[in-house]
C-alpha cells in the first residue's frame, strides 16, 4: 500500500504540507477560508528541533492500536487497507489518541472529533506530497 | 535609531503584508534567517522589522496566501546624482565598524555598458538558407584542449588513420559549463546538483578552489578541479580523478585578490574536502607565492601534466584586465591547453565592493583582444578559450562564441537557476535559498534532485535556443560559427570600441 513518507534531509520545516492539508479538508478549498472561517485543524504536522524536520502523518498501519481502542467502531479500514475514521460515530472519547503510539491522531477542537490523515482519498496525490516545495514528502509504496 | 545602527535605521525595503490574506502559518518567520518576520503570540499577530529585510523574497514565494509583497523603500535620501544613497550609506558603515564593505556577486550599478546588449546578430535571408533545428541535426559539440597545427594522416592497408598524435582535450555536448564555486562558498547539494547535472548533459563543472568532496568522485570524468593559491584540498587523487584541471590566477570579481571563507563556514565536512582544521579561516592568497612569472607558471602547469600523467589537459583562469592580450600570449606559449578568461561583471561569495565595481574589464573587450592576439600571433589553434563573468542568456553565449570563444562558463546564471534571486548577501553565510550557506537547516532548503534537474533544463533550454539562433543563420553546427565576428553588428559604439571587438557598426 502507497503511503506518505517524510525525507529529513530536505524537509525544511516550513509547514506547507500542513496548510495543504488544512485546505484540502476544508469545505470552501479555499486556504484563507480554510484558517480564518473554518478553522480547519490539519491532519499533518511539522515536528522540529534545532536543524532536523520532518512532517508526519497518520502510517496506515497494519495493526492499527486505534482500531482496536475505539469504543464505537468509528475507526475502519477502507477497501484498500486504508485506516479512516468515520467522524459520524466518533464520540470524542480520545482513546483513538492516546492509542497511537505515532501520536499522529489530532482532536479536532471545532468539530469535537477525532481527526487523523486520510490520505486525501479522492486524490491522485495527497494534497501534502504535492504541495511539498522541496520533494520531502514521498507518496509510494514501499 | 532605537537599538539599531545609524544605518539601519534607513530601511532599504519595506515588508507589506496584507492582513486579510495572512493565515497566521508563521511560513514567513520559518524561512526568514535575517528574522525580519516574527510572531507575537500574547496578541496573535505577525510582526516585522523592516530593517533586516535583504529583499531576498524568500518569504513572498513561500506565503501560501500571496499576503506579502516586499518593496523599496520609497523614502529615500534628498536627491543627489553625485552623491547617490548607496555612497552615503556605505560611509555610514564605515564610519561605524572602520573595515572594508564586503558584497556578494557580481556589479550591479550597470553603470559601465554591458556589450552584449550593443550587439545584434545576424540570420540568413533568400540567399544561404536558414536551417529549422527540429527537422535537421545540429551540432553543439564542443572539443576544448590545444589542437594540432596540422594532421597527418597515413594510410595502411586502404584505410587511413590519423598520426598525429593528439593532446587530451574535454568533450563537451553544450558549450556550457557551471563556472567554479567552491564547495564551502556553496553547499554540498548544490555542488551535488551540479555533479550530476554535467554529467546527465555532457558538461562539466568547476569545484572551484575547495576541493572535491570524495562522495563526488565518481563524477569526476565531468569535472574540472581547480588548484588556486590557498592549494586547498589538492592532492593526487583529486587531480587525476578529475577530466580537466584549472590554476586560478584571478577571478573576474576581484582581481588581484585571494578569497577568504569565514572559520564559521568550515564545517568538519568542509575542513575534510579543504584538508584544513574546522572553525579555522579559509584564506587564499592573492597570487600564488610560487608563481611570479611565466616561466613559474609553466612550472606549475608541467607539474600538473606530469601528476596526471598527461591524460587531463590543463586551464588558466585569470581575471580580465588591462593587459589581458599579453598575458593571455603567455600563458598559451607556458603550455596552458584552455585559457578562462573571467569579466568584471562576475559573481563572487564576497568581494571588497571597492574592488568589486572598479577593478578589471568588461569580458566581451578582453575576450575580442585576447582571441585577435593569439590569432595574430599564429598561437590561437594551441588553446581554447572560455570565457565567464556576465553570462545571462543563450544570446550571450552565442555573442560570445562569435567573438571567438570555445565555450563559455556560467556562475551567476547557474545559482540562479537554482533558486538564487541576487540578493548579494552570500558573505553572510545566511542564504535564505540554501545556496550559499553551510548552516544545516538552510543548506536542506537545496534537494539536490530538484537542482539536478532545473541545472539539466537551463542547458538543455540553451542548447535549443543556440540551435535555434545558429540555425537562422544557415549553420548546422556550432563549430562553423566560432570566432565569426562578421555575424555580429556593433549599435551605439564608439569607432575604437567597434575596433576592439572587431565588429561593424549595424547597417553596414
Amino acid at each position: 500500500m502507497k503511503r506518505v513518507y517524510p525525507v529529513e534531509d530536505y524537509c525544511m520545516g516550513c509547514g506547507l504540507c500542513e496548510v495543504a492539508c488544512a485546505t484540502e479538508h476544508s469545505k470552501s478549498k479555499d486556504i484563507v477560508k480554510a484558517y480564518k472561517e473554518e478553522a480547519v485543524t490539519p491532519r499533518n504536522f511539522v515536528e522540529r528541533k534545532e536543524y532536523l524536520s520532518y512532517s508526519i502523518n497518520c502510517r496506515h498501519c497494519e495493526e492499527p492500536s486505534c482500531i482496536e481502542a475505539c469504543i464505537t467502531g468509528a475507526v475502519d479500514f477502507d477497501e484498500d487497507g486504508r485506516v479512516l475514521i468515520d467522524q459520524a460515530r466518533c464520540v470524542a472519547c480520545w482513546s483513538c489518541i492516546m492509542a497511537c503510539p505515532f501520536g499522529v491522531i489530532k482532536r479536532d477542537t471545532v468539530n469535537n472529533v477525532s481527526t487523523k490523515c486520510d490520505q486525501c482519498v479522492e486524490r491522485e496525490t495527497p494534497a501534502c506530497v504535492q504541495a511539498c516545495p522541496n520533494r520531502a514528502l514521498i507518496y509510494e509504496e514501499r | 535609531m532605537l537599538y539599531k545602527s545609524f544605518v539601519d535605521s534607513f530601511s532599504d525595503y519595506i515588508i507589506d503584508r496584507n492582513e486579510d490574506k495572512c493565515i497566521l502559518c508563521r511560513i514567513c518567520e520559518r524561512q526568514c534567517s535575517y528574522e525580519a518576520h516574527g510572531f507575537d503570540k500574547k496578541n496573535s499577530v505577525m510582526t516585522k522589522q523592516d530593517h533586516k529585510c535583504i529583499c531576498c523574497r524568500r518569504c513572498e514565494a513561500m506565503c501560501p496566501t500571496g499576503a506579502i509583497s516586499i518593496r523599496e523603500n520609497p523614502s529615500q535620501f534628498k536627491r543627489n546624482s553625485n552623491w547617490t544613497a548607496s555612497h552615503r550609506k556605505n560611509i555610514y558603515k564605515q564610519a561605524e565598524t572602520g573595515g572594508i564593505l564586503l558584497v556578494g556577486m557580481g556589479n550591479p550599478t550597470g553603470k559601465q555598458p554591458t556589450y552584449f546588449d550593443r550587439m545584434l546578430l545576424d540570420a540568413s535571408q533568400v540567399t544561404n538558407p536558414s536551417i529549422d533545428p527540429l527537422r535537421e541535426p545540429m551540432e553543439l559539440r564542443t572539443y576544448l584542449g590545444r589542437k594540432p597545427d596540422r594532421l597527418e594522416f597515413e594510410e595502411k592497408d586502404g584505410r587511413v588513420s590519423l598520426k598525429t598524435k593528439l593532446t587530451p582535450q574535454l568533450k563537451l555536448e553544450y558549450p556550457i559549463m557551471f563556472s567554479a564555486m567552491s564547495y564551502g562558498a556553496i553547499n554540498y547539494n548544490v555542488h551535488v546538483g551540479m555533479a550530476r547535472a554535467s554529467q546527465k548533459m555532457g558538461i562539466y563543472y568547476n569545484t572551484g578552489e575547495g576541493g572535491l568532496h570524495k562522495s563526488l568522485y565518481p563524477y569526476g570524468a565531468n569535472t574540472i578541479v581547480q588548484v588556486a593559491s590557498g592549494r586547498f584540498g589538492v592532492n593526487a587523487e583529486y587531480l587525476n580523478v578529475a577530466g580537466g584541471i584549472e590554476i586560478k590566477i584571478g577571478q573576474g570579481a576581484k582581481p588581484g585578490i585571494g578569497g577568504h571563507l569565514p572559520g564559521e563556514k568550515v564545517n568538519e565536512e568542509v575542513s575534510r574536502t579543504r584538508m584544513i582544521p574546522a572553525g579555522t579561516d579559509a584564506l587564499s592568497p592573492a597570487p600564488h607565492h610560487d608563481i611570479y612569472s611565466i616561466e613559474d607558471l609553466r612550472q606549475l602547469i608541467y607539474a600538473l601534466k606530469e601528476a596526471t600523467d598527461y591524460k587531463n589537459p590543463v586551464s588558466v583562469k585569470i581575471a580580465a584586465v588591462h593587459n589581458s592580450a599579453a598575458i593571455a600570449s603567455g600563458i598559451v606559449r607556458a603550455g596552458a591547453d584552455i585559457l578562462t578568461l573571467d569579466g568584471y561583471r562576475g559573481g563572487t561569495g564576497a568581494a571588497p565592493l571597492v574592488t568589486r565595481n572598479n577593478v578589471g574589464i568588461p569580458i566581451e573587450l578582453a575576450l575580442a583582444s585576447v582571441d585577435q592576439r593569439l590569432r595574430d600571433e599564429g598561437i590561437r589553434n594551441h588553446v581554447s578559450i572560455v570565457v565567464g563573468g556576465g553570462i545571462r542568456s543563450s544570446a550571450d553565449v552565442v555573442k560570445a562564441i562569435a567573438l571567438g570563444a570555445d565555450a563559455v562558463y556560467i556562475g551567476t546564471a547557474t545559482l540562479v537557476s537554482v533558486g538564487c534571486t541576487l540578493c548579494r548577501m552570500c558573505f553572510t553565510g545566511k542564504c535564505p535559498w540554501g545556496i550559499a550557506t553551510n548552516d544545516q537547516s538552510l543548506s536542506k532548503r537545496i534537494n539536490p534532485d530538484i537542482a539536478e534537474e532545473k541545472l539539466s533544463n537551463l542547458i538543455r533550454g540553451w542548447g535549443l535556443e543556440i540551435k535555434e539562433i545558429i540555425g537562422g543563420m544557415g549553420l548546422n553546427a556550432l563549430e562553423s560559427m566560432r570566432g565569426s565576428r562578421h555575424r555580429l553588428r556593433g549599435v551605439g559604439l564608439s569607432e575604437s570600441e567597434l575596433d576592439i571587438l572587431g565588429i561593424a557598426p549595424a547597417g553596414k
